[in-house]
Order: C-alpha cells, then sequence, then structure tokens
C-alpha cells in the first residue's frame, strides 16, 4: 500500500470540502492538504442546489432576523450560540465568493440581488438564477486550482479513517479506476461528504449521496446526532423526486389541490393572497408543506398521477419571460421529464426526501469528540438545523463552516505530529482486506438492489412524513434483518477497473447502519417537532422531556444505543412556531411584549435613580 | 424482484462493453429492458446493472442534467444519459457506448484527466482587475455585464463538445470547445483582469486556430453555453493579440 504524508486530510469535495480545503490552505500554504473525492469534485451533490444561499444584506434586515427565523423554523431544536456565529458570518462568506467569480444575479445598480424563501422573514437570499448550487460549486471547484498545496485524490473512494492513540490519524482511500489502495496520513481529517438521502426511497438526491462520512464517524464510536429529522422537500417530481426548487414558490408559484385550491391556508399558514408574503403560505417552512400535503391526500384533495398522488405547482401566472429569467432550469427540467410547459400548465409535484438535519456532532468550531477528526456540511450536525432546516441555510453552512473546519484542522494538524507509519499501515492493510473480502467472497448471494430497494421502502414506510411506533418498529425491525443478510451480499464483479459493483456493496453497507441510526432515534422520539411528526398520541412537542439532541452510538452488529445530549440556548427561550396571520400576530405580541419589559425596566431604572438621588447626587455619571 | 414491470414495452439496448483485464477489444452487449415513457437512458442502465448484469459500468449522480457525470454516446451522438428518453427510440433499440475521442477505462467510463489538466492550465478563476478586500463588499457588476458571461460560466463538463469536435478528434492536444467557453468566460467577467495571459494559451498552436468552425459543439452542449461562439470571440481576440505580439515582441501585450 502505497502511503502519501499529509497535514489535513478531506474526505468529500463538494462545496464544504472546497471551502475547507481552500482556508487550510490560506491559513498556512507549507501545509499540505489532500482533497479525496470518489468522484471529480464538480459531480459533488452541491451542484443540485437551486434556490439560493442565505446572508442578511437588506438595510431593514437584521441578524438579529435571521437568528430567529433559524431558530424557530429549527423548532428551538438548534444550539443557539452556534447559529449567533452562523448568521454572523454569511453574508461574509457570500461577498467571499462573489470576489471569487460566482455569478450572482444582480440588480439593475450592479449590486447583488435577493430572493424570499421558506420561513424566512426577509428576503436574504442570495442566488444565481436557479443553479445557485452549481455555480458555487463550480466557483469553489476553479478557485481551489489556484493552491497548489491542494491535492485532490479525484475518483479515490474512502474506506476507512484510521485512529490510533485516541486520535484520528488518517483515512484509508482506494482508487477506483485501478483498484490501488493509498493510506493518507494526516494529522487532522475533515469529512465533508454530504447527506444520506439515498436510504430512502423517492428522494432528491444524486447517487452518489449515501452517507459515507457519517457511518466512517459512526463506526468509529461518534455518535451521529439528531439523525430522526430528515427533510421532505414538498415540491419534487413524482417518481424520481427530481427537485422543483423553493424559489418556484419565492417568485411567486402557488400550491393548488385537485379542486384548484391554495390548500395551506387550512394549515395555519394562510391568508391566502395574490403575491407571496414571507413566512406565509407557500413560503412557510419545508415540514409544515410536507405535512399539509399528506392531509391533503388523507381527505382525498391530491389528485392521482402515474406514481401516487400529486398536487399541482403553478407558475403560469409568473409568465414565460419571467421564469425564463429567474427559473430557467426548472422550465427545462418541466418541459424535458415531463413534457410541461410550466407557462401553460400546473407541475405536478409532491413531497420528496431531500435533506438530512443530523450528522456527525461536533462542536461550534467543526470539532468531534474524536481527537483530529472535524466535520462540516450536510453530513455534520454543527446544530444551526435544529429539527427542521430553513431553505438556503444550508450553501450558507457549506461555506461558514468549511472554512471554520479548514481552519481549526490546520491549526490543529501543526499541534501534533505524524505517528509510526508502520503501526497505521496495519491498520490500513486491515481496512483493505475488509473491503476485498466483499469481492472475493464467492458464497454471496443477496443481491445488492434488492437489500437496497427493501431499505429504502421500508424507510419511507416507518420513516417518511408522519411516523407512529408500530410502522417505525417494524422499520427498525427490517433494517436488523437487511444488516444480517448483508453479510452475504453478492458481488458479481471481480474486476479491479472501476468495479463500481464493489463500491455499491460497501456504499450499502454504509447506508444500513445509518438508516438505523435514524430509524432508532426517530422511535426513541416520544414527542413531534419540526420534521419528526408522530401520530400515535405523541402529536406535541414535549419540551420537557425532549428539548434534546438525539446521540445515535454505533454498537456493532446490534442497533444503535440512543442517548441525549443538552440544547444550547442563548437568547430565544422556545416559543410557538407560527406561520401566516398567527405568525405575525405572534411577532406582534411578542415585539409589543418587549416593548413593555422595556419600558418596566427603563420606569424601574428611573424610579431607582431617583430614589438614590439625595444621598448619592452624580452617581448615575460615574460609571 | 425487478424495479419496474413497465407497460409492457421492451427495448433492447445495445451497450459497448470494455474490460480491459478481460477483453480484447470492445464489443457491444445487448440487453431487454422493460420501460415506461418517462424513463431515461439512464435509468434503462441502471435498470440493467441492478436486475441483469452487476458488472456494468457508467458513471452518474445527479440525474437531472446538472453534475455532468453520464455523457456518452447514444445512438452515435453525444447525449447525457439522463435527459434522453428510452420513449424517443421508437424501433425499439438503442445503442449505448462511451463518449467518443477519449480512451475507454471501463465499459462506458472514459478517461477524462486531459479535460482536468487543460483546465487547470487556463487559470479558470478570477485573477481581479482591482483588489477588493471583504469589508469593501461586493464587485459592482450591471445584469449586462452578467449576461455577457453568464451562459459560458454554465459549462457543466460533462464533455459532450469534445465528443463532438471533428478536430480534437484528430488532435487531441487542441484546447477544445469546453475549455475554451470557459477560458471565455474568464475573460469577459467584468472583474477580472487576465485575459492577456489566458490568450497565450488560447492563441498558442493548441489554441483557436484549430477549430475548423463545424459548430457541431453548440448544437450539442445540453447547457446552452455556445462554445462555438467563445471561440469565434476568441479568434478575433487572439489574431489581435497575434498583431499586437509583432509590433511589440517581447512583453509587449502585457
Amino acid at each position: 500500500m502505497e502511503v502519501w504524508k499529509a497535514d489535513v486530510a478531506i474526505v468529500g469535495a463538494g462545496g464544504a470540502g472546497l471551502r475547507a480545503a481552500i482556508a487550510a490552505a490560506e491559513s498556512d500554504p507549507s501545509l499540505k492538504i489532500a482533497l479525496v473525492s470518489k468522484v471529480y469534485p464538480m459531480r459533488s451533490h452541491t451542484v443540485a442546489a437551486e434556490g439560493g444561499s442565505a446572508g442578511v444584506v437588506q438595510a431593514h434586515d437584521s441578524l438579529e432576523h435571521h437568528f430567529h427565523d433559524t431558530v424557530a423554523g429549527g423548532d428551538w431544536l438548534c444550539e443557539q450560540d452556534v447559529v449567533e456565529d452562523f448568521v454572523a458570518r454569511c453574508t461574509e462568506e457570500m461577498v467571499q465568493l462573489e470576489h471569487w467569480g460566482c455569478p450572482w444575479s444582480r440588480k439593475a445598480d450592479g449590486h447583488i440581488n435577493v430572493r424570499a424563501f421558506g420561513g424566512m422573514k426577509i428576503e436574504r437570499t442570495w442566488f444565481a438564477a436557479d443553479k445557485t448550487g452549481f455555480h458555487m460549486l463550480h466557483t469553489l471547484f476553479q478557485t481551489s486550482i489556484k493552491y497548489p498545496s491542494i491535492r485532490r485524490f479525484d475518483e479515490h473512494f474512502c474506506l476507512d479513517l484510521i485512529v490510533e492513540d485516541g486520535r484520528v490519524q488518517g483515512v484509508v482511500v482506494v482508487d477506483i479506476a485501478s483498484r490501488r489502495f493509498t493510506l493518507i496520513q494526516a494529522n487532522a481529517v475533515i469529512l465533508a461528504t454530504g447527506g444520506a438521502g439515498r436510504v430512502f426511497r423517492e428522494n432528491t438526491n444524486g447517487g452518489i449521496v449515501t452517507g459515507d462520512g457519517m457511518a466512517l464517524a459512526y463506526r468509529h464510536g461518534v455518535p451521529l446526532r439528531d439523525m430522526e429529522f430528515v427533510q421532505y422537500h414538498p415540491t419534487c417530481m413524482p417518481g424520481t423526486g427530481l427537485l422543483f426548487t423553493e424559489a418556484c414558490r419565492g417568485e411567486g408559484g402557488f400550491l393548488l389541490n385537485r379542486d384548484g385550491y391554495r390548500y395551506l391556508q387550512d394549515y395555519g399558514l394562510g391568508p391566502a393572497e395574490p403575491t407571496p408574503r414571507n413566512k406565509a403560505m407557500e413560503l412557510g417552512p419545508r415540514d409544515r408543506l410536507s405535512q399539509a400535503f399528506w392531509y391533503e391526500q388523507q381527505k382525498g384533495r391530491t389528485i392521482d398521477g402515474p406514481h401516487g398522488a400529486v398536487v399541482h405547482l403553478d407558475l403560469r401566472h409568473l409568465g414565460e419571460a419571467k421564469l425564463r429569467e429567474r427559473l430557467p432550469q426548472i422550465y427545462e427540467l418541466a418541459e424535458e421529464f415531463l413534457g410541461v410547459d410550466p407557462a401553460k400548465a400546473p407541475i405536478p409535484v409532491r413531497p420528496a426526501v431531500h435533506y438530512t438535519m443530523g450528522g456527525i456532532l461536533v462542536d461550534g468550531r467543526c470539532a468531534a469528540p474524536l481527537p483530529g477528526l472535524y466535520a462540516a456540511g450536510e453530513c455534520s450536525s454543527v446544530g444551526i438545523h435544529g429539527a427542521n432546516r430553513l431553505g438556503s441555510n444550508s450553501l450558507a453552512e457549506l461555506c461558514v463552516f468549511g472554512k471554520t473546519a479548514g481552519v481549526e484542522a490546520a491549526a490543529f494538524a501543526k499541534s501534533v505530529a505524524h505517528g509510526p507509519a508502520d503501526v497505521l499501515l496495519k491498520q490500513a492493510g486491515a481496512s483493505q482486506q475488509r473491503a476485498l473480502d466483499l469481492v472475493i467472497d464467492p458464497s454471496g448471494t443477496e443481491r445488492i438492489a434488492t437489500l437496497r430497494k427493501e431499505m429504502a421502502q421500508s424507510m419511507e414506510d416507518g420513516c417518511g412524513i408522519y411516523r407512529e411506533a408500530r410502522s417505525m418498529q417494524a422499520t427498525c425491525d427490517k433494517l436488523a434483518e437487511l444488516r444480517e443478510r448483508y453479510r452475504k451480499v453478492r458481488v458479481e464483479d471481480t474486476s479491479s477497473v472501476w468495479n463500481t459493483d464493489w463500491l455499491l456493496a460497501i456504499e450499502l453497507g454504509y447506508q444500513l447502519e445509518v438508516a438505523q441510526a435514524m430509524a432508532w432515534s426517530a422511535l426513541e422520539r416520544r414527542e413531534s417537532r419540526g420534521a419528526h411528526q408522530r401520530l400515535d398520541g405523541y402529536g406535541e412537542r414535549d419540551d420537557a422531556n425532549f428539548l434534546r439532541h438525539s446521540l445515535a452510538y454505533h454498537a456493532g452488529a446490534d442497533a444503535p444505543h440512543i442517548d441525549y445530549g443538552d440544547v444550547k440556548i442563548t437568547r430565544s427561550p422556545p416559543g410557538t412556531r407560527a406561520y401566516g396571520a398567527a405568525g405575525e400576530k405572534a411577532e406582534q405580541e411578542l415585539a409589543e411584549q418587549e416593548l413593555v419589559e422595556q419600558e418596566l425596566v427603563e420606569q424601574e431604572l428611573v424610579e431607582q435613580e431617583r430614589a438614590a438621588q439625595p444621598g448619592r447626587t452624580g452617581e448615575a455619571h460615574r460609571g | 424482484m425487478a424495479e419496474t414491470s413497465g407497460n409492457g414495452k421492451v427495448i433492447r439496448v445495445e451497450v459497448l462493453r470494455y474490460r480491459p483485464e478481460q477483453d480484447e477489444e470492445p464489443f457491444l452487449q445487448g440487453y431487454d429492458v422493460p420501460f415506461t415513457d418517462d424513463m431515461s437512458v439512464l435509468q434503462g442502465l441502471q435498470y440493467i446493472k441492478d436486475w441483469l448484469d452487476g458488472t456494468l459500468s457508467f458513471r452518474w449522480s445527479c440525474r437531472m442534467a446538472i453534475c455532468g457525470s453520464c455523457g456518452m454516446m447514444i445512438d452515435g451522438e453525444p447525449r447525457l444519459a439522463c435527459k434522453t428518453f428510452l420513449r424517443d427510440f421508437p424501433a425499439g433499440t438503442v445503442r449505448v457506448e462511451a463518449l467518443a475521442h477519449f480512451p475507454i477505462e471501463r465499459d462506458l467510463v472514459i478517461r477524462m484527466d486531459d479535460f482536468l489538466a487543460k483546465l487547470e492550465r487556463i487559470k479558470p478563476y478570477i485573477i481581479p482587475k482591482e483588489e477588493r478586500t471583504l469589508a469593501q463588499g461586493e464587485y459592482l457588476q450591471t445584469p449586462a455585464q452578467l449576461d455577457v458571461y453568464e451562459q459560458f460560466s454554465s459549462c457543466i463538463n460533462c464533455l459532450l463538445c469534445y465528443a463532438a469536435c471533428p478536430q480534437y478528434g484528430l488532435n487531441p492536444d487542441f484546447v477544445g470547445p469546453g475549455i475554451m467557453a470557459l477560458l471565455h468566460r474568464y475573460n469577459a467577467d467584468s472583474r477580472d483582469g487576465a485575459a492577456v495571459e489566458r490568450m497565450e494559451i488560447a492563441g498558442s498552436e493548441a489554441g483557436v486556430f484549430n477549430c475548423t468552425a463545424v459548430g457541431y459543439c453548440s448544437e450539442v452542449c445540453p447547457k446552452h453555453v455556445d462554445p462555438a461562439n467563445a471561440v469565434n470571440q476568441n479568434k478575433t481576440r487572439a489574431a489581435g493579440d497575434y498583431f499586437l505580439r509583432l509590433v511589440r515582441p517581447k512583453g509587449g501585450a502585457k
């Protein structure tokens, strides 16, 4: 096995991995950085993000607003200190991308433009037409070429972390084209491998989104936090699950049921007005919109399509010119994949799995409990999404925390020395053998696709938009059965050149374990919060017992062990999540209450001062 | 246990196979794939991989024509498999091969390090005309200025244009349409000041003048990038730069 000595190794070269690589390279140009990706960086799934990236810019907006939208949107399961840091740094990162060439959409005066997004009180979503993720990814990738200290390992698949002497000391990777194995020795490792949406049947994710980094960390004892929170995006293509961005609604699109009725007004999101009002109706948060779809389906008010029930995303009133300018990709997707001209007919849509809110437990500096290990982006749980992510916060997260991870990992790497290569090589050799055992076992009987299909169906059945103990337990049982059957998985392809059959088998192993963390965390959370909604008597949020993060610990061949951790509350005590008119009323009441409280405090101060005045003249001016 | 029962329709998918460890040369292998009208060629290949033959290798990810992974020759034309539909082959058969003009690594997977090497050479990043700190905020760029380069920034690096380019087929040193589009993307950006540096690449032996203006590259581009237009604009420019270098021979163009 070859050995490549790096200071920092990064696994995953999407938005977070690339941003981390650049940050590490800039923090110290003498550091050697290994950037590993199982695909070429520009294929990473960041590419498919459409709508935009958050960053406060308007004069009537504030970091305070962004903070409160995010924390309430996450149903108070956010780490509030981390959210404060996040919202304060988003805009600078967006400007940084602008300096690196990102083709942000502009206003007539040349300043960047922002659009409305679900759950956001004020327009603060930076966008590049409806291909924001694509442009961010290519900008970061092409910019990364500037830095000679970043050595890319394109189309290299990560098989394991090397943990020795209580800290991470490298990764084992295999070159997909040649099946040559390399031990990348590194003093710090950043995981930036994205989400795990492919464990569900109908999803918006690319084929590569298989939870690799989550599984790698999890197997080494790092807990996966809040894995029960999986976001259903409300407007996806039936059958394939392909995404129609939230920007469709940000630009003014309507959601209609079979009667042509804007049904969201029946779910506490009204009133229905002809143009979008922020945090109301179609611009409500994703969890609420997907849940409303489910109820419409129960009421028989959805439309039957060849791939199940749908509702209509109506963009006709926006007109062809605006659609071509603001939503060109959506226009083409509808035309080519569905044969629908969105200027002339509504687009059939339904919810599909989109985003993994939970992930590898890290603190606000992106450090995992295992020394030397860092994580950023969708694979991580840094604490900004809570129980429901707001659209456009995750692209900003890639930059803000990609940078943090790069800087912190670089600093850590400089504080330690490389361990003895022979010890690490022995471990790496064992990892290599475990991976190869999958190929050379001729007794395999279980077809990869069969296991994967049963897993995905079971996750949809048990951990969908609404959940109950019986079906979640059935999913947990099914996953245990599948892990047992996986021991006899059959890899048909034995060759060493581009053996994707073998890689699919390894990915399936990752997926099954991540799916278990999701299902067991869901089963154990006996309340409803954000994207985790139950029908079996736990329909309400239960702060007394569950204002806590779930932590899933790997337990070998057994089901994960579920524990809990505290939630950091700084200045937003858990309140009621309200949207539409109710939300505005609640906000107004809150503001009035704050005003009253402030007046009371001031009045009290005045009285105290007055009472103290006779004997303490001048006190108030002293200090 | 198959994924799709279909509606009784079956298409014959003929795939070019090549496994360097066991095959002397590439050969066509046929598979019968049940399909529905909304299924893409990519979904057909996935069906084969999942249920008929796990040894077939091909690249794919996003399924929505933005990651650029699944470029291949489909009935002889460079196409993205994810946005080519099985319903569009009424004869009941479709031939799928690795992208033309590239060495085959395995089955439908081609070697693309030549493209990456060329991309790295053209300095595909902003080299600012004037420095600006983050605290100074964004560079101003009007919608009209954005419009000048935006389409060229939409290249997804799928390489269809290279498979379409007869000149690249003859001379792999030719920088090629996609890279020319990306070079032009930066040269035409109002924030950038390094056009002259990049033109030394574009105007060199392997640069724009190799293009014979067939225009097939723009025809096959799935994102309307129109690389032929980028090449042409840079021909004019390179000719100008060449003339300048003649008059001011040493570093005069800098």
